[in-house]
């Protein structure tokens, strides 16, 4: 088992014509997973290295039966992209574009949650998401994640930070666990799938033992997190806090990542999930030898 | 991106927003100049992005053209915590019987835009919420249902809007949620809001901040940019188009993702160390990019070593590597390089840095964030 994508999930690539669609379309692909198709206006009919291309979504799914779509295409034509693939019946959709709008971002998520509430978004401005040996949709790049192991004990990863999502899976290679799956759901300030979605799944997931999570400055989503964790989750879990040192009032490079008015400070996250029984790390690396420490607990 | 109060009245000017006539003025006689247009009475006030201007004496009331003198001489050139007052805002000055609040943010938790509506404007509006939250009305907005004017005016009902503003205020709420959605704003803030004694409501005050990522459909923001108070590291990144926020430390810092690079701050703090800077190379970095960063790092004197932690996503291994080697070619830089490169490629990139010759004292390679962060703080001491 693994969370929202597995060895049947079947990905289209709207972008795939693109520098960014291309690249990590065929990566993904390579990774083995099932990329059945992609998407580019105009261009039906061509190929890229033997992925078929269609004019639309909806001719695609048609075609290939696709229940995933990874989308790479610039900020302008992501709102229209997410709702197109939507529109098509598409249940899961992962946004890596980087640089939507919040305006955009905030409309899209309503009109997800008001007319098509069976697709999830993942993102946008997210890495995307990988289910080690079954699914890689994104830029993660798939070599540094762990194949989860039969007997277990895996984990789960959900981070908001793109590159301290690679560093998590990283820091468990390093110690030899096994990943269950790997959410980066993206530093944006109305992400599509939260902390709180993702540790819903991962506590229903059998296949998940523990869960290690990465968060950063800014909003509450942490502090969520850690609500939902005292009142629904019962794996063990690590984390870790970036942004101890970020100066207040300034964006550290997120849109979502900043510190205003005394809120979303790394302290104020790191004694919430604490108070949830949350294991923090002061440093990724920190983070990832407590959850070493918590599978031997878990396989002793 | 956060607006001067004059940005942000100018802002508001597009979406009918009422404000007082004025104009922006850098020096005394620009500032008598502008109160001539305006009509006198005016008020000066300094143009600074922080709180507790007026206590201050950065705004001051004037009624003839001694006064202004007077006034925006001593305005002028004023450090208001930190910040130096480079311009005044010189606008008629307004009569006044009744001071609200109104702003518009997107809530993050809710995922909505909220509307915080109060009858008692005029004062910080944290300490309004410390001493009578009931006093504020917070209303949600589906931002797909945008805001009806019956529903801002109910809001102004719940809000204890006298009746007599009640229309005005209403009508007011839709324009300004008009400019917080179709003006990209991050925050759309009017306080006070006031009710004049003729019976017309209007922003006296303006607090806008943009969501850059909006920038482009807004060419007309690029005058906002030009205003921006950056220092030199800052601008030479902006002009690069990076990502970069100027701090005091000494070791440069590059990483690729805000999160890694808030991370390797983190971690060189808890090392022993501390960062010039936070910059953020991004998802697409390349040879260019990467020249670029170097520059920046470059022009800072205070930096003695640089720590670049990359991790390889959509920033490619071997990309990363061509462009360190070209940046080494090309600038003459100050301080040794410790890398950390890992993620996509990265075999091939680190192959690219072994095979360019580049001496031991100018770049060294660590496997871990740790071990690059400790040698970077060693070689800064």
């Amino acid at each position: 088992m693994a969370i929202f994508v597995d060895q049947n999930t079947k990905v289209i690539v709207q972008g795939l014509t693109g520098g960014q669609g291309r690249f990590h379309g065929l990566r993904n692909k390579a990774y083995g997973t099932q990329v059945v198709g992609g998407v580019t206006p105009g261009k039906a009919g061509q190929d890229v290295e033997g992925i078929p291309v269609f004019d639309s979504v909806a001719d695609a799914v048609a075609a290939t039966g696709a229940n995933a779509s990874f989308i790479a295409v610039p900020p302008k034509a992501a709102p229209a992209a997410i709702l197109e693939a939507a529109r098509a019946g598409i249940g899961f959709v992962v946004c890596i574009t980087e640089g939507v709008p919040a305006q955009d971002e905030a409309r899209v998520f309503a009109t997800l949650q008001r007319d098509y509430p069976s697709t999830r978004l993942l993102g946008p401005n997210c890495p995307g998401i990988i289910s080690p040996g079954k699914c890689n949709i994104g830029i993660t790049a798939g070599e540094i994640a762990q194949l989860p192991s039969a007997s277990g004990p895996n984990v789960g990863i959900v981070s908001r930070s793109g590159t301290l999502t690679y560093q998590a899976l990283y820091e468990l290679k390093q110690q030899g666990i096994g990943v269950s799956t790997c959410v980066g759901i993206g530093g944006d300030p109305v992400p599509g799938t939260s902390f709180v979605d993702c540790l819903a799944q991962f506590q229903a997931d059998p296949e998940t033992h523990a869960i290690i999570m990465i968060g950063e400055i800014g909003g509450s989503a942490e502090e969520e997190a850690a609500e939902f964790i005292t009142n629904h989750v019962t794996k063990p879990m690590s984390a870790y806090i970036a942004g101890v040192t970020a100066p207040a009032g300034k964006k550290m490079g997120h849109a979502g990542a900043i510190v205003s008015g005394g809120k979303g400070t790394a302290q104020g996250k790191m004694d919430a999930l604490r108070a949830a029984g949350v294991q923090i790390g002061l440093n990724p690396t920190e983070a990832g030898i407590l959850m070493a420490e918590i599978v031997r607990t878990i396989r002793s | 991106m956060d607006l001067f109060e004059y940005q942000g009245k100018q802002y508001f000017a597009k979406y009918n927003i009422p404000v007082s006539a004025g104009g922006v003025a850098t020096t005394v006689d620009e500032a008598v100049a502008v109160a001539l247009i305006a009509k006198y009475p005016v008020v000066v006030k300094a143009q600074v992005q922080v709180g507790g201007r007026g206590k201050a004496g950065g705004i001051k009331l004037a009624n003839d053209e001694a006064e202004v003198r007077l006034h925006a001489k001593n305005i002028l050139g004023m450090d208001i915590k930190g910040h130096v007052v480079k311009r005044v805002w010189v606008e008629h000055a307004s009569d006044i019987a009744e001071e609200y609040y109104a702003s518009f943010t997107l809530d993050r938790a809710a995922k909505q835009h909220l509307l915080m509506l109060s009858a008692q404007g005029g004062v910080e509006i944290e300490d309004v919420a410390a001493k009578d939250p009931t006093a504020i009305v917070k209303l949600h907005i589906n931002p797909i249902d945008g805001l009806p004017l019956e529903t801002a005016h109910s809001a102004c009902v719940d809000a204890k809007i006298p009746a007599k503003a009640l229309d005005g205020v209403a009508d007011m709420l839709v324009k300004l949620y008009n400019c917080f959605t179709q003006g990209d704003c991050d925050l759309a803030e009017i306080n006070p809001l006031i009710l004049k004694p003729t019976g017309e409501i209007h922003a006296l005050d303006a607090k806008v901040s943009l969501d850059v990522n909006a920038s482009f459909r807004h060419p007309e923001w690029a005058e906002y940019a030009a205003t921006e108070e950056l220092d030199a590291r800052e601008l030479l990144a902006r002009e690069k188009n990076l990502q970069y926020i100027g701090l005091d430390g000494t070791v440069g810092i590059i990483a690729n993702g805000a999160g890694l690079a808030m991370s390797t701050l983190d971690v060189v703090n808890q090392v022993g160390g501390s960062a010039a800077n936070f910059l953020d190379i991004g998802g697409g970095a390349n040879a260019e990019l990467m020249t670029a960063a170097l520059e920046v790092i470059n022009s800072d004197p205070k930096v003695k070593s640089i720590l670049i932690n990359i991790f390889g996503g959509i920033t490619r291994g071997e990309e990363v590597a061509k462009g360190i080697v070209e940046a080494v070619k090309r600038v003459a830089l100050r301080a040794p390089i410790v890398i950390r490169l890992d993620g996509t490629n990265a075999d091939e990139g680190r192959k690219i840095l072994a095979d360019a010759g580049i001496p031991e004292s100018q770049l060294t390679s660590q496997p871990t964030m740790l071990e690059a962060a400790r040698a970077a703080v060693e070689m800064a001491k």
